[in-house]
């Protein structure tokens, strides 16, 4: 058996390398696939009809028009008279015709009567809502001795609003059945091929069909995003399936954007009081802090305050809120922006009103973090280098002249990202090709790109030399993509399969070579024995008559990868005064990860956090209307998001080399998401000398907050 | 999106012909009303393409005043070198639009005739948005709505060009089936006090032709306050241009957009020039000027200061023009 590590990245050929991603040129010309492009002959389209009411009862509902219509060929009604609906754009009924127009036309012609019910979304208020139930609940220490015995004291209302995930691909897919309905096949846009089938299998079940998971074929070859709202079919995924069954025709089901932005996933709000007391030094001694927060009907969980910092007497209250909105999925990295806000900013409020540099106070209590103070310790030092923090900050009582306000802010973070159960076939076929087979999915993250540089630098080809087929539940199951997970799974079971096949190859072939199979390697397409070419490796693979081929594991035997991750951020904003602009400057992020699989990914991959940071931040908010419980900018034109011209000079530092390879691989989706909130708000408190305390910080919050400062003085 | 039918005239007595069939829309660059029909807010039975009417599309500049047609493009408009002299306003209000996709599209005509970005009408609550006797972005969320009253309308005038046009003193040439008429731009807008009435003075069947804007107030700026950088709609925009004669100031005007259902002109604005003596005062007390009176909601009160901003950074603009 071989032995599974990672090779001496000074002699690597790929790994921790700056080559582009594979699939960069087919989806930048457009010819990549994705499932909405997916279009089998004979394909119907569906459309839905949703609820305009964010609590309502279905009193009559007559689909009999709808029905009539030439070229309507199934109609499922998903929410039927009596139905209960609890938020808006909610989906009462499918319909599938031969156009998209034909669809339209029949939902307009479904006539639907309401009974509605009063409905509540803004949790903000949290003292109207109607119920809210207690969350868990943490006490430590003696906490009012020592908010007694604190030099200073903060106490904080802050809060963040429900966001949307905004895919650029919306929801949805193409679902077509064989001719005798036994099995299927549907084109999605998934992070977790490998588990839909069987998510699958049990919705149709529910609605009593019966189909076996291996009957179900699920095809991603591209995807255009998922953050956390992708895990499975939706019901609007199954709906789709018996559109199709019920047609004998595939079906095409995507959602429109109004509903991508209203209803097909969300990020919890989280608001909360919170007081913190401080030494003169510094020193945090104590925390007290209400939260609440919604995702929608279910309400959410608690939000693990104080972050990082582990602040000694501790209590902590949670409230779980339900609205009248769509319930939320995960969000890269759950639960983590949020707690970093609510965390970070009172911290740099304590470090306001000691008078005292945050990066000072953030360091003194590193003897609080429970992991990675040394990591911290280290970025804190880099960061600060990068942005100029010694030079340039100022505390906040500081102005700069004129009516734009410069600002500098930090924020810390932690993230695991171990990776998943992955399995990977690596085949060496008898020609000297080679493939990798494997059931996840690349959510635009270059996934394929990863699996590609361990196999091509374990056999010692280029990278185009390993064909990797991926995005089919048929291949070796593979986790979903969640959690930062993906990158140390797939790199572990492609790494283990390949290095299995290698070491079957050099026993086959070590009697024709009169070589001990311990003693080859692979390099530049040839077996070599030190600098001596033996074989290439076409020849050799010849040699195995069969081919060889195995299936790799994660988790496994050797150290390919690990869990827990350090990072830091440092924002730099502009803040006009006058009119409440916030324009980014710049963003400084250091980050450890491990061993980097590919440098220009792993950049990408923190530029595209950062970006997405920039845009909770700055932007983003599901408007939720009090009067009709409506989303009113489920668009992209009212739901903004960060474009390029306004997130400013991005600066990124992998840690690496000694203490960070020999880790092996950890995952870096969601990390360099978490700290933006955080630390943007810190820079514009620091613009401007006082808190904006909601986010997303716009031009009328920042407004606000400065004429609020004016009447307190 | 409803089915339709579709025609493209040649001329524009084809296309007024054709407008007086029942549920024709005219259709331009299209950016605004697709969007619509899609969405079911609006419906028409016949779109009349008005893009074949070339003679409807250039800068033409004459001796006193320039001619733009109506059918011109952002895009060119841009870059016409007549219009970036003359009317340096429009250039401001033009170049702020970030959206090349929208600058390729969309038109001037169809800049003035586009329909309110309110959210409670584009999600279908009607024109005025009202609902159980109250205006609902009074009563709901109003934070990028008037704040100024005119009427019962609560949205605010979606045009980028028109408070740079109307500071320089534009009229618009309308044809219809009753003939042809010119009114100042700034009549042009009104605001509707019913869901069916029309934010613009466009008679059934009658289209814009071209706005003709005279060339005496050379001096102009326009300033926009936007949340970001990217495509996006201003929270506050305000236009101002200047007449001199022998180095004085003979003439101001200031037009402030996105505030409330019309354009606002500012009346009195050369008075408060004239009261004060240096240039930032001036500014100042202007950007103060122009929101007197103003009723901000709870949610829009910031749309205040951003006005009052949007003024004092187009004079200053404007001057900058001047002494240049």
């Amino acid at each position: 058996m071989a032995r599974y590590d990672w090779p001496d990245l000074s002699k690597a050929r790929h790994l921790s390398g700056t080559a582009s991603r594979l699939d960069g040129p087919v989806k930048v010309t457009g010819r990549a696939e994705y499932a909405t492009d997916k279009a089998p002959a004979g394909m119907l389209h569906a459309a839905m009809l949703w609820c305009p009411h964010a609590h309502a009862v279905i009193q009559r509902l007559d689909v009999a028009a709808a029905e009539a219509l030439a070229g309507v060929e199934a109609i499922y009604v998903i929410q039927g008279e009596g139905a209960r609906v609890q938020w808006a754009h909610d989906e009462i009924v499918a319909v599938a015709a031969v156009t998209e127009q034909i669809a339209r036309d029949a939902v307009r012609a479904i006539e639907v009567e309401y009974e509605v019910l009063p409905h509540f979304v803004d949790e903000e208020n949290v003292g109207e809502a109607p119920s809210a139930r207690p969350g868990e609940e943490a006490s430590e220490g003696n906490v009012e001795e020592a908010f007694a015995a604190a030099d200073v004291v903060v106490d904080s209302r802050l809060g963040m609003p429900q966001i949307a995930h905004l895919c650029l691909e919306p929801h949805g897919q193409v679902v077509e059945w064989n001719e005798d309905l036994t099995a299927c096949t549907v084109w999605a846009s998934t992070q977790a091929v490998s588990t839909m089938p069987s998510q699958i299998a049990e919705g149709l079940a529910v609605r009593g069909v019966n189909v076996k998971p291996a009957d179900v074929r699920v095809l991603t070859d591209y995807m255009g995003g998922g953050f956390g709202a992708k895990f499975g079919p939706d019901r609007w995924g199954i709906v789709c399936a018996l559109l199709a069954r019920q047609a004998k025709k595939p079906v095409r089901l995507f959602l429109e954007r109004d509903q991508e932005v209203a209803v097909s996933g969300s990020r919890p709000s989280a608001y909360g009081r919170v007081r913190v007391g401080a030494k003169e030094d510094g020193e945090l001694v104590a925390w007290d802090s209400e939260t609440w927060g919604s995702g929608g009907l279910p309400g959410t969980g608690a939000t693990p305050v104080p972050y990082v910092f582990n602040v000694p007497n501790l209590r902590r209250r949670h409230l779980s809120v339900p609205t009248n909105r769509t319930g939320s999925k995960a969000w890269r990295a759950p639960n983590h922006p949020q707690a970093c806000f609510l965390t970070m900013t009172a911290l740099d409020d304590v470090a306001a009103k000691l008078a005292m540099d945050p990066v000072k106070l953030f360091r003194r209590n590193l003897g609080l973090v429970s992991r990675f103070a040394d990591v911290y310790d280290e970025q804190l030092e880099i960061a600060s280098n990068k942005i100029g923090w010694q030079d340039r900050w100022r505390p906040r009582t500081e102005r700069d002249e004129g009516p734009v306000q410069r600002g500098l802010g930090v924020s810390l973070h932690t993230w695991g990202g171990r990776g998943h159960r992955s399995n990977c076939e690596v085949v060496l076929h008898p020609d000297g090709s080679i493939e990798a087979r494997i059931g996840t999915q690349d959510l635009g993250t270059g996934t394929r790109s990863v699996v590609a540089t361990v196999v091509a630098e374990t056999f010692g080809v280029g990278l185009t030399d390993v064909e990797v087929k991926m995005g089919d539940s048929r291949f070796p199951q593979s986790g979903p993509s969640g959690g930062s997970s993906t990158v140390g799974g797939v790199t572990g079971s492609s790494r283990r399969a390949s290095q299995d096949v290698v070491a079957e190859l050099f026993e086959r072939v070590a009697g024709t070579v009169e070589q001990s199979s311990e003693d080859l390697a692979l390099r530049d397409g040839w077996v070599v024995h030190g600098e001596r070419r033996l074989l290439s490796l076409s020849e050799a693979a010849a040699l195995t008559g069969t081919g060889i081929s195995a299936v790799g594991r994660n988790p496994g035997p050797g150290q390919l990868g690990d869990s827990g991750v350090a990072g830091v951020q440092m924002a730099e904003v502009l803040v006009d005064v006058e009119t409440g602009v916030v324009t980014m400057a710049r963003m400084v992020a250091v980050q450890d990860c491990g061993l980097v699989v590919n440098r220009k990914l792993a950049e990408s991959q923190m530029h595209g956090g950062m970006i997405m940071g920039i845009g909770y931040a700055l932007y983003e908010e599901l408007v939720s209307d009090p009067l009709s419980g409506r989303i009113l900018n489920p668009d992209m034109e009212f739901y903004r998001i960060a474009s390029l011209m306004d997130v400013g000079e991005l600066d990124v530092h992998l840690m690496s080399g000694p203490g960070h390879d020999e880790r092996g691989v950890i995952g870096l989706g969601e990390p360099p998401v978490i700290s933006p909130g955080a630390a943007i708000s810190n820079a514009v408190a620091n613009a401007i000398g006082v808190r904006v305390p909601y986010l997303p910080i716009t031009p009328q919050r920042v407004l606000d907050a400065l004429h609020a400062a004016e009447k307190r003085a | 999106m409803r089915p339709f039918a579709y025609a493209r005239p040649e001329t524009v007595d084809e296309a007024i012909e054709m407008l007086g069939e029942d549920g024709a829309t005219p259709l331009a660059g299209g950016t605004d009303l697709l969007g619509l029909l899609k969405s079911d807010v609006e419906t028409a039975s016949l779109l009349v393409d008005l893009k074949g009417l070339t003679e409807l599309r250039g800068v033409r500049e004459e001796e006193e005043e320039l001619w733009l047609g109506a059918l011109t493009t952002l895009e060119d408009l841009r870059t016409a070198p007549s219009a970036r002299t003359a009317l340096p306003a429009l250039a401001d209000a033009v170049a702020e639009h970030r959206s090349p996709q929208i600058r390729a599209m969309g038109t001037l005509g169809g800049d003035l005739c586009q329909r309110p970005r309110c959210w409670y009408y584009r999600s279908g609550f009607g024109l005025l948005a009202r609902r159980n006797h109250q205006s609902m972005p009074e009563a709901g969320d109003g934070r990028y709505h008037a704040i100024f009253e005119e009427g019962p309308a609560r949205f605010v005038s979606a045009s980028r060009l028109a408070p740079a046009l109307i500071a320089h003193g534009a009229e618009v040439d309308l044809a219809g089936p009753s003939g042809k008429r010119s009114v100042p731009l700034e009549d042009f807008f009104r605001s509707p006090a019913r869901d069916d009435e029309r934010e613009v003075d466009l008679r059934p069947g009658e289209i814009v032709l071209a706005v003709r804007v005279p060339k005496r107030l050379a001096y102009s700026a326009q300033y926009e306050v936007h949340p970001r950088r990217a495509l996006d709609w201003p929270l506050s925009a305000a236009a101002v241009a200047l007449e001199t004669r022998a180095g004085k100031v003979v003439d101001l005007r200031v037009v402030l957009g996105h505030v409330a259902a019309r354009p606002r002109v500012l009346e009195g604005a050369l008075v408060v020039w004239s009261g004060q003596s240096t240039l930032e005062r001036r500014a100042q007390e202007l950007g103060r000027f122009a929101v007197e009176g103003a009723r901000p909601l709870e949610d829009n009160r910031y749309k205040v200061q951003t006005t009052s901003a949007a003024v004092r950074r187009a004079v200053q603009r404007a001057h900058e023009r001047l002494e240049a």
